[in-house]
């Protein structure tokens, strides 16, 4: 039988897998793939809790978070488009304005 | 017995799938490890016993989002690998490492306080599509309208965004790069 700390240090593993795509990524598109991997490993342990307490608001949580995403991609991806017809690149580094 | 096996499957395949996705150089291979970890993770949910969710995953993450990363793809030039400058990246897997351990702890702490309270029961007797649309249409309507409206948004902004100048090659004009050097230079050739 697998437990609900299984699940939630699988979550973590994986949330500390998009934070270094978020960290180590200089490309905008990869940086999107990044997050997406985040609210993924969140969405698991929302539904390991949620199983385990026998509580249904885990998975309202989950499906909460997947709307999010699903429009967060729908806005960035136009502005992705459009950062690419100005710049031509979508490299952070080349992008970047302030000089920090 | 037949969990267990499930559950290893599952969590290494969608490490590793997110792992190429993380580290891999080309978009398309990145792309493609992402829509495959994604199908691993509705795996998870099924065996949590979170039907409707598992479907709801596969059908808007790996089957809408996915779709509009492919789309928007074919504006930028993805044949390439792409290309990044890496200042520290020892610092990155240390604070990677250090995240993960933290998470560990945060997400060990309910179970060993255990005095969370139940919300809203799973009734028994119905199935799991049905107790999430009594709770959906019940406790979180409010929410559920706000959502909507938010993709309604999304979906004007999107269009807006990615609308302007569609008849535009991206790919086959070459725009001028609009940093300070290449300005300075055509700066320099307009005065002479």
């Amino acid at each position: 039988m697998i437990g609900i700390s299984h699940y939630l240090i699988l979550s973590g593993l994986l949330f500390s897998i998009g934070f270094i795509g978020v960290l180590r990524r200089k490309n905008l598109l990869m940086l999107f793939f990044a997050t997406e991997v985040m609210l993924n490993a969140v969405n698991i342990a929302f539904a390991a809790i949620g199983n385990y307490y026998g509580d249904l608001s885990g998975q309202m949580f989950a499906f909460f978070i997947i709307a999010v995403a699903a429009s967060e991609v729908a806005v960035g991806l136009g502005l992705l488009i459009v950062l690419y017809k100005k710049y031509n690149t979508l490299d952070l580094d080349i992008i970047s304005t302030m000089k920090g | 017995m037949y969990e267990f096996i499930a559950f290893y499957i599952f969590a290494i395949s969608t490490v590793i799938l997110f792992l190429i996705t993380v580290l891999s150089k080309n978009v398309l291979y990145a792309m493609t490890s992402l829509a495959g970890g994604m199908v691993m993770i509705s795996g998870f949910f099924f065996l949590l016993g979170a039907d409707f969710l598992g479907v709801v995953q596969l059908i808007v993450y790996v089957g809408a989002v996915m779709a509009l990363y492919a789309f928007a793809m074919m504006f930028f030039d993805t044949t390439k690998d792409v290309k990044e400058k890496y200042n520290s990246p020892r610092l990155v897997f240390l604070l990677g490492g250090l995240m993960a351990v933290v998470f560990v702890v945060i997400f060990s702490a309910p179970i060993i306080g255990e005095n969370l309270q139940v919300a809203s029961p799973i009734t028994n007797g119905v199935g799991n599509a049905e107790a999430v649309g009594i709770v959906l249409f019940t406790k979180y309507l409010v929410p559920f309208e706000v959502a909507a409206i938010m993709l309604l948004v999304a979906m004007v902004a999107g269009i807006i965004l990615a609308g302007k100048k569609m008849d535009e090659s991206l790919t086959t004009t070459v725009l001028p790069l609009v940093d300070k050097e290449s300005e300075d230079e055509i700066l320099k050739k307009e005065s002479r």
